[in-house]
């Protein structure tokens, strides 16, 4: 293990190279774009020597490509943000339908318009209903480690699922922080070379692969894909277990930081979630009783482990950085829905906040943690949503 | 050789794209991984649980089967490397005219400019087909479509065909030839020279429809020799050592006129009923005229 100061983009590169892809098709964006930069470095320097790098000319060839190499039996990893991602979005559900292992970086960044480079979850949380495993960091360590998780659990012969791992456009993609580089040998040992069974063009085995469904076939293929997103769940465990033991650091699909038997609990995704920890833990000093969930794996929606962990809160404040427009926060929403059925339930608020790499501020949980305490004392949530550091002059 | 693509598929009577593949894969051989851009071609012979494919053949979509194609490319590349081995199986990505001058163009060109080792092959029934006879930027000057339909204010389609030939060849690759299905050795001559180049090679399939140009079906084979028989589609190739410059393989000795092809067609019923329609006609004259002079058959 080496320490290295790294942006979190080149994190995920040298998770991406660690990974050893034998293709990497990959189309320049904001702010993923040192992905592609470093890839295509590693290869030209022959730190790479296998691996094929292709200069497409659109996220949507790169995607089509990736499937293409992965339906060969090539590891093929990518990134990309934002419009690209939503350029890809074709290509993603296709993906997912014909079971091809593709791990995916997305610098998680708002979408137009109006055009806006910067971080929000906007971009991926909009393709949650792809077929695609979510992983998402909370710092670039986060975002290494859980790069390298994706090809393990994608792989593996039980999920055989796409996977795509989100870190915060700029504030994660262009920090330097410290991150330590796990050995290439104890990553091969972890991620053994990826050999295809199910899915190879091979003329020696000729198979169709993409034909298209009628009817009588079609929906059993989307009842199996939900499934096997659903069971991909036990595996990511497994996944996490193993990383633990032989690198030492923890993952689980959610975290939970603070107090367990706080009333008000947050509920978050993301980089957001560090300056929250620095909140929780000024109010803890003085006394306070407060709790952060932070989702890890957004896909599969870790029901089973968010209804324990907030199996004591009194109400869920949800800060959401995206919005369904029309609805609220999709993390608020599906959350929600997953406590509908229980008699006891905790109340929970919707807040939506840093969309376009609007500043998240300590002051920020200050405001939600009021909000949420009022409602929690009235005993009724005041419905509307709360939409945090918004500058009501300018609307 | 036996056929690669097995009949019975769900292909109209007379349907030019399977005889389009028929010969392509005949020329190529069993060594050979296909990729089908969304179409009539992929919906015809791929209807899950059958398939009419009897070499690996992968689709995914409408407008990617160069980026396909790319993929799968990249992937014998670097798997060579990782395994020791040397498989150099023939590429070839199939589209019909709208996976290719229209919604396809833009992979098609990334990855022609990119170099791969592949054969991409353009079959063009000049339409969409497979949504029911719409326009496409390679329907002819007059052409009805569904959406370029001949009404009082109307005369079919108004622009020209996309010379979707040149356009590739302008990417300076190693070869680029148009064909037909009513010759099939050129065709494969075509195919097999395509296939011995160490990099991208585009062909252009010239495949009468039956179905929506409005011909009897049995005459599929006879349609696509009266367009090269009446300069309508000329048989050429290009080779990066000359770029651009066409030479023609299949030379009629004197054009038949151009009314001839256009007669045949139910899609061109409206230029002489219920009266010639000399300005379009004249129009279509002047483009086949024109692009003989392009490939050197006019002086």
């Amino acid at each position: 293990m080496s320490r290295k100061i790294v942006k979190g983009a080149e994190a995920m590169a040298i998770a991406g190279k660690l990974a050893k892809p034998d293709v990497v098709p990959a189309f320049p964006i904001t702010p993923s774009t040192t992905f592609p930069e470093k890839m295509s470095e590693y290869v030209a320097c022959g730190e790479l020597p296998n691996t094929e790098f292709v200069p497409v000319e659109s996220e949507h060839s790169a995607m089509s490509a990736a499937i293409a190499a992965s339906a060969t039996g090539a590891r093929t990893c990518t990134a990309t943000s934002s419009q690209g991602l939503a350029l890809m979005h074709e290509m993603l559900f296709i993906a997912a339908g014909m079971r091809l292992p593709i791990v995916l970086f997305d610098a998680n960044r708002a979408l137009s318009a109006p055009l806006n480079i910067w971080g929000d979850q906007q971009d991926s949380i909009s393709e949650r209903d792809a077929g695609w495993i979510h992983f998402y960091g909370e710092n670039a360590q986060e975002g290494l480690d859980l790069m390298l998780m994706a090809f393990r659990v994608a792989e593996d012969k039980r999920v055989l699922l796409p996977t795509m791992v989100g870190i915060d456009g700029f504030v994660l993609t262009h920090t330097s922080e410290p991150v330590d580089v796990p050995e290439q040998k104890a990553v091969d040992d972890f991620l053994p070379q990826y050999k295809a069974e199910h899915c190879y063009l091979d003329p020696e085995r000729p198979t169709t692969v993409g034909a298209f469904a009628p009817p009588e076939y079609y929906m059993e293929t989307r009842y199996q894909l939900d499934e096997a997103v659903h069971s991909s769940g036990p595996v990511i465990d497994e996944v996490f277990a193993d990383f633990e033991k032989r690198f030492g650091r923890k993952y689980s699909k959610i975290e939970y930081y603070g107090d367990r038997d706080a009333e008000v609990v947050f509920v978050a995704i993301g980089s957001l979630c560090g300056t929250l920890k620095d909140w929780i833990d000024e109010h803890r000093a003085k006394g306070q009783k407060v709790g952060l969930v932070r989702i890890i794996v957004y896909r599969p929606f870790p029901f089973k482990e968010l209804k324990a962990a907030l199996a004591n809160a009194k109400i869920v404040a949800v800060v959401d950085r995206s919005i369904s427009l029309g609805y609220g926060g999709p993390v608020f929403s599906e959350l929600a829905a997953a406590f509908v059925n229980d008699a006891k339930r905790p109340l929970f608020k919707s807040f939506i906040i840093g969309l376009g790499g609007r500043d998240i501020k300590l002051n920020d949980f200050e405001n939600i943690y009021n909000a949420a305490s009022a409602d929690l004392k009235a005993g009724k949530v005041n419905e509307k949503m709360h939409w945090v550091n918004i500058n009501k002059e300018m609307l | 050789m036996a056929d690669l693509l097995a009949p019975g598929h769900r292909g109209c009577a007379g349907c030019p794209a399977s005889i389009c593949v028929r010969q392509v894969l005949d020329a190529a051989g069993p060594n050979t991984i296909c990729t089908n851009a969304t179409g009539c071609l992929e919906v015809m012979t791929t209807p899950y649980p059958e398939t009419a494919w009897k070499v690996p053949w992968a689709h995914s979509a409408f407008e990617n089967s160069a980026a396909m194609a790319s993929g799968i490319e990249a992937a014998y590349k670097a798997l060579n490397r990782r395994n020791g081995t040397n498989k150099k199986p023939n590429i070839i990505a199939f589209a019909g005219d709208g996976g290719t001058f229209d919604i396809g163009l833009q992979a098609l060109s990334g990855a022609l400019e990119r170099g791969h080792r592949m054969l991409f092959v353009c079959y063009d029934n000049e339409a969409y087909m497979n949504t029911g006879i719409q326009r496409c930027s390679s329907s002819p000057i007059g052409a009805w479509t569904t959406t370029s339909p001949e009404g009082s204010c109307s005369s079919g389609k108004t622009q020209r065909k996309k010379p979707i030939a040149m356009i590739a060849a302008a990417h300076d690759i190693p070869y680029v030839a148009t064909a037909c299905i009513s010759y099939p050795q050129d065709l494969k001559a075509k195919v097999k020279k395509a296939l011995s180049f160490d990099g991208p090679s585009f062909l252009h399939v010239f495949a009468p429809c039956p179905t929506g140009w409005r011909f009897p079906s049995e005459k599929t084979i006879a349609m696509g020799k009266l367009a090269v028989e009446t300069g309508v589609f000329v048989l050429y190739e290009m080779t990066d050592a000359e770029p651009m410059k066409p030479i023609v393989t299949v030379k009629p000795k004197e054009f038949r006129p151009v009314e001839e092809y256009l007669q045949a067609q139910g899609r061109f019923a409206h230029l002489f009923k219920p009266k010639r329609d000399e300005v379009t006609l004249k129009r279509i004259q002047e483009d086949v005229d024109r692009k003989l002079k392009w490939v050197g058959l006019k002086p």
